[in-house]
């Protein structure tokens, strides 16, 4: 038994080569590729990124960019979830759909959509005009609000869906039994179910950063080239520029700041899992 | 329920309402904004019409496109059901060190910049000699199709009962066919949520595919983006329209067969 158990293992051979060759091996040879000159070790094009200020906007703009979509999408994501662990049956699948079907349809159906909404004679422009709102139109496609906003719809789904995967898993006679102990709503709320979502929050939080930091369609389409990210400087320096060199460093700092999102998140989520 | 209680309540299906809108948002214009008459998006249409539905047949490009994508993401998505699976049983029934490092790492592809991962791959099969825009795009793409199908079948395979593939296995069949008759109908479920959500991103992806394409294998997303830079009319709209009327299918066979709250639990 002890042999077929060993041989077993044996089957995750194929999937773990190719996933090694044709996944691993590269990122390893790109990360490589970043610290090395005529094949020589150097930091030099770490130092030349970070020393030019134009790159330094770009990576802050990126980060702030990723911050702000993953904090808009928690303010709306969080009490959706909390319903959405509430309700079933017709309204259950309501809020289902609202999450699967956006999430099947693609980042380059619903960027092209957004730039449909925020062009200036779009039907945003024209419904705040016709309310009154506003009186000429305003520029908001290519303004970074515009792309905020498009990234959050485009990530929501990966916010809500691990807070309420948590939420429903959650024995809701636990709230009840803290009410019936004379606990007020409030003290509740942050006693009992807030510290019991946190590990889907981090998860959601996690998952809507690291997309939202290496988006590329969303920012090409929504704010152009205008206002690069480090993903559009990565496309450019190896597609129009030819710089290979500039963009093995840019895509190793993208690659660095995923990974440690990745383990700072399952860290984070183990210390809350434990402390339960 | 007390007075604080039921205002946080309110609050919350008010943010849970408009979040259902917004999240509909995109596709609702998608669909409203193709129907028009006219050659630029105005909202609602001047008149309804399906002239750009029409001009989508002249464009032979497109459909070069539309087959191409369809072919990387039913091969892609094959390839991965079937590596998926042996990784699978081996985590799941394999007694060795770092089984949970495997399942980790099967997935990590979800987690990574995908355009990383496409200069990376542009780089090292530059360096290996693979030039056909094919394989390369087939290889890329299982790269992302492949930890959509781990999710689902790791997490379905955890609560299978292996006990039926030995009992099986006393019954006279070899181990690959008490898999195949056993295994693989038991677990259905998974096979059609994590092949559907794995076929989906293969359709839609664009980063991973954009260093890997030449002039003439382009994938439907590339094409997409190069007809908004050339031509911006709203045979765009029409496009965007047919995937999502073909994600509704996917979601309508996904909901009738496997229910929407288990396909989103993978």
């Amino acid at each position: 038994m002890t042999g077929r158990a060993e041989r077993i293992g044996l089957l995750a051979l194929p999937g773990l080569s190719f996933l090694a060759i044709i996944y691993a091996l590269p990122l390893f040879m790109l990360l490589l590729k970043s610290f090395q000159i005529d094949g020589q070790f150097s930091v030099a094009e770490y130092v030349t990124f970070f020393s030019d200020e134009y790159n330094l906007n770009v990576l802050w703009r990126t980060l702030r960019v990723a911050l702000l979509t993953t904090g808009l999408a928690l303010i709306i994501a969080y009490p959706t979830a909390i319903i959405m662990a509430r309700v079933k049956g017709f309204w259950l699948s309501v809020f289902l759909v609202a999450m699967v079907l956006p999430m099947s349809v693609g980042v380059v159906v619903k960027a092209f959509a957004w730039t449909i909404l925020f062009r200036t004679r779009g039907v945003l422009n024209d419904t705040l005009m016709s309310l009154g709102i506003t009186e000429a139109p305003i520029r908001m496609l290519f303004t970074e609000t515009a792309l905020v906003i498009g990234a959050a719809n485009v990530f929501l789904p990966f916010m809500v869906l691990p807070i309420y995967a948590v939420l429903r898993q959650m024995d809701s006679r636990l709230p009840e039994a803290a009410a019936s102990l004379g606990a007020t709503p409030v003290f509740r709320f942050m006693n009992v179910t807030l510290p019991l979502s946190l590990p889907g929050v981090v998860a959601g939080s996690a998952f809507t950063f690291s997309l939202a930091v290496s988006m590329y369609v969303i920012p090409s389409l929504i704010v152009g080239e205008r206002q690069q990210t480090l993903s559009m400087l990565t496309a450019r320096s190896f597609l129009y520029l030819r710089n290979e060199a500039l963009g093995a460093t840019i895509s190793s700092i993208l690659l660095v700041i995923a990974i440690s999102v990745v383990l700072g998140s399952s860290w984070l989520a183990n210390r809350l899992g434990a402390r339960q | 329920m007390t007075g604080t209680d039921r205002l946080a309540l309110s609050l919350s299906w008010i943010i849970a309402l408009g979040c259902v809108f917004f999240l509909m948002l995109p596709i609702v214009i998608t669909l409203a904004a193709s129907f028009t008459s006219s050659a630029v998006y105005t909202l609602p249409p001047p008149e309804w019409s399906l002239r750009w539905y029409q001009s989508l047949e002249r464009r032979l490009g497109l459909w070069d496109a539309v087959a191409l994508s369809l072919n990387l993401a039913v091969v892609s998505t094959m390839i991965s059901l079937v590596l998926g699976t042996l990784a699978a049983i081996a985590v799941a029934r394999g007694r060795f060190q770092g089984r949970e490092a495997i399942a980790t790492f099967t997935v990590s592809p979800l987690m990574m910049p995908g355009l990383v991962v496409g200069v990376a791959l542009l780089q090292f099969f530059r360096e290996i000699g693979l030039r056909d825009a094919y394989w390369s795009l087939l290889l890329g793409h299982i790269v992302i199709t492949l930890p959509f199908v781990m999710r689902t079948l790791l997490a379905s395979m955890a609560a299978f009962d292996f006990s039926l593939v030995d009992a099986a296995r006393t019954l006279g069949l070899s181990y690959p066919r008490a898999i195949l008759q056993v295994l693989v109908p038991n677990l259905a479920p998974a096979y059609l949520t994590g092949g559907l959500f794995a076929f989906l991103a293969s359709m839609d992806n664009y980063p991973i595919s954009i260093f890997l394409t030449d002039a003439r294998n382009k994938t439907l997303p590339i094409k997409m983006l190069q007809y908004l830079e050339e031509q911006p009319d709203p045979s765009l709209a029409a496009i965007s329209s047919g995937l999502i009327l073909l994600a509704c299918i996917v979601l309508i066979i996904g909901s009738r067969t496997v229910g929407l709250n288990r396909m989103i639990q993978g």
